[in-house]
């Protein structure tokens, strides 16, 4: 579905390379996470699949097609929620608001939008403004928006990074119950291994300096999710203790200039 | 309900100064005397023609600088290279008074009223452009990126996620051009006539006038209350227009 082929890039008034022959591939319907320490070049990685960096060489294929320019059918979810919802529209304009370019009419975009708001429990806010609501609930919004837009591969780039813990669980459990609904790949970053192992079914570790990858470990836990008990199986203490290990040695080998 | 205290104080020594005869009543009229010209002079039909003259300079002066400051501001705060090429001009022209252009313009212009509209107008531009640069740059990085992920194209970021943004910077500018524009207008009319009547040129009728010392106080207090007026009133528009904007802000600190 997604695969990344000997991808590397430095940002111009860089000496040093961000990525370097970076190979990543991705099934359809995969949840990847991607982990690595600070300054690993995870967002650029994001970005330049997102089609808004150029990389300085390799390819991105999306679907099988050459990605030049930003794809078709492809979302993002942004850290920064604050900074990615419009304060001018309410919520349901803003969940409705790429759907526009999906050529669908005014009832069936505000449609689609009452339903995605309803997938994250936010129904009763779609006529409030973003900026009246709670971090964590902003950031529902803006998964809502990225659902209702339906897209084959959804970027999320560290996408709990900015709210509490209690939240993140909350947020992480919804990505989850999305995923099991809907027909989606999605690529997750984060910082953070326990989240890497709870939400993906593979996570793939970045190390730095340049960036590159330093291990693909498939996760494979029994059962329903549960933020409890999941995390308490042999199956993930040792998944964390495996891939904290790799991150750790990728912080050392290399410490941040 | 504070800010009429100040009013009150300054009521109050104008009616003591001119009473007690501490300044020559001819300079200055005691304040009451002047509340009752004034109170003569919005019932008077030429007058209030006057008003309206000049109301017309300052709005028609208002729109073209919108017209043109609004544009222009975009493409500025937009074009970095446009950006630094325009930064020395605009600081060059922005301080030259807009009273001191008119024999320049008298050159291009036939008409006294066209003149004031467009001394108006000079004036006015540079608040809104300087407002609409800076709302430029105010554009949040964010938003774009997430509208060009979305598959929105330049064009469709512009209108959608740059001009919404940019538009309470305007907005304020407008309010802040205003102001400025109401100065412009009835200054050209006192120093170089208008053409058919304004406050100013009634102002300067006034002033000639061996009894029109009230008279001249009394429309020199009516203009201060008009263009407070004019800015509660766009001041309120702003904040109910863009109530996203300043409650956001509000909410943030």
């Amino acid at each position: 579905m997604l695969e990344v082929k000997n991808l590397s890039h430095a940002y111009a008034e860089a000496a040093t390379k961000v990525l370097e022959n970076i190979d990543l591939k991705v099934d359809s319907g995969e949840l990847v996470s991607i982990v690595g320490p600070s300054g690993c070049g995870k967002s650029t990685l994001l970005r330049t699949i997102a089609g808004l960096i150029r990389p300085t060489s390799g390819q991105i294929r999306l679907g099988g097609t050459l990605v030049q320019d930003v794809p078709d059918n492809l979302a993002v979810v942004f850290q920064d929620y604050s900074r990615s919802l419009l304060p001018w529209m309410s919520v349901r304009d803003n969940v409705a608001f790429p759907l526009r370019g999906r050529g669908m009419d005014r009832k069936a975009r505000r449609a689609a939008a009452e339903e995605a708001l309803d997938a994250v429990g936010l129904s009763y806010a779609a006529r409030k403004y973003p900026w009246q609501l709670s971090g964590g609930m902003q950031q529902r919004v803006a998964i809502a928006r990225a659902i209702a837009y339906r897209p084959a591969l959804l970027l999320m780039d560290e996408p709990f990074g900015s709210v509490d813990a209690q939240t993140r669980e909350e947020l992480e459990d919804l990505v989850l119950s999305v995923r099991a609904n809907q027909e989606m790949t999605i690529l997750l970053v984060t910082h953070d291994i326990d989240e890497s192992v709870y939400v993906g079914d593979r996570v793939v570790v970045l190390g730095r300096h340049p960036g590159r990858v330093i291990g693909d470990v498939a996760v494979a836990l029994p059962g329903n999710h549960d933020q409890i008990t999941t995390r308490e199986l042999p199956e993930f203490v040792h998944l964390r203790a495996e891939i904290g290990r790799l991150v750790r040695q990728a912080a050392e080998a290399n410490p941040a200039a | 309900m504070r800010g009429l205290i100040g009013v009150f104080v300054l009521f109050l020594a104008g009616e003591v100064l001119g009473r007690t005869g501490l300044v020559d009543r001819s300079y200055l009229p005691p304040s009451s005397v002047v509340l009752v010209h004034a109170g003569r002079l919005l019932v008077n039909a030429d007058f209030l023609r006057d008003v309206l003259f000049t109301l017309g300079g300052w709005s028609s002066g208002l729109v073209i600088a919108v017209v043109i400051a609004v544009p222009a501001g975009l493409v500025i705060g937009s074009v970095p290279i446009v950006n630094s090429a325009a930064r020395v001009l605009v600081e060059f022209l922005r301080p030259i008074p807009a009273v001191a252009l008119a024999p320049l313009v008298v050159l291009f212009i036939a008409s006294q009223s066209e003149m004031e509209r467009t001394l108006a107008a000079y004036a006015a531009m540079w608040p809104i452009l300087m407002n609409t640069i800076y709302g430029v740059g105010d554009v949040d990085p964010v938003a774009r990126d997430m509208a060009r992920c979305f598959g929105l194209r330049p064009s469709a970021v512009l209108l959608r996620i740059a001009l919404p943004s940019v538009a309470p910077f305007v907005a304020t500018g407008v309010r802040l051009a205003s102001s400025v524009a109401l100065i412009v207008t009835i200054s050209t009319e006192l120093i170089y006539g208008s053409g058919g009547g304004g406050l100013g040129q009634y102002i300067f009728a006034a002033s000639g006038d061996p009894d029109g010392t009230p008279d001249v106080f009394a429309a020199v207090a009516i203009t201060g209350a008009l263009g407070l007026a004019l800015d509660l009133l766009l001041t309120r528009g702003e904040r109910r227009a863009f109530r996203w904007h300043f409650d956001r802000l509000g909410k943030n600190g």
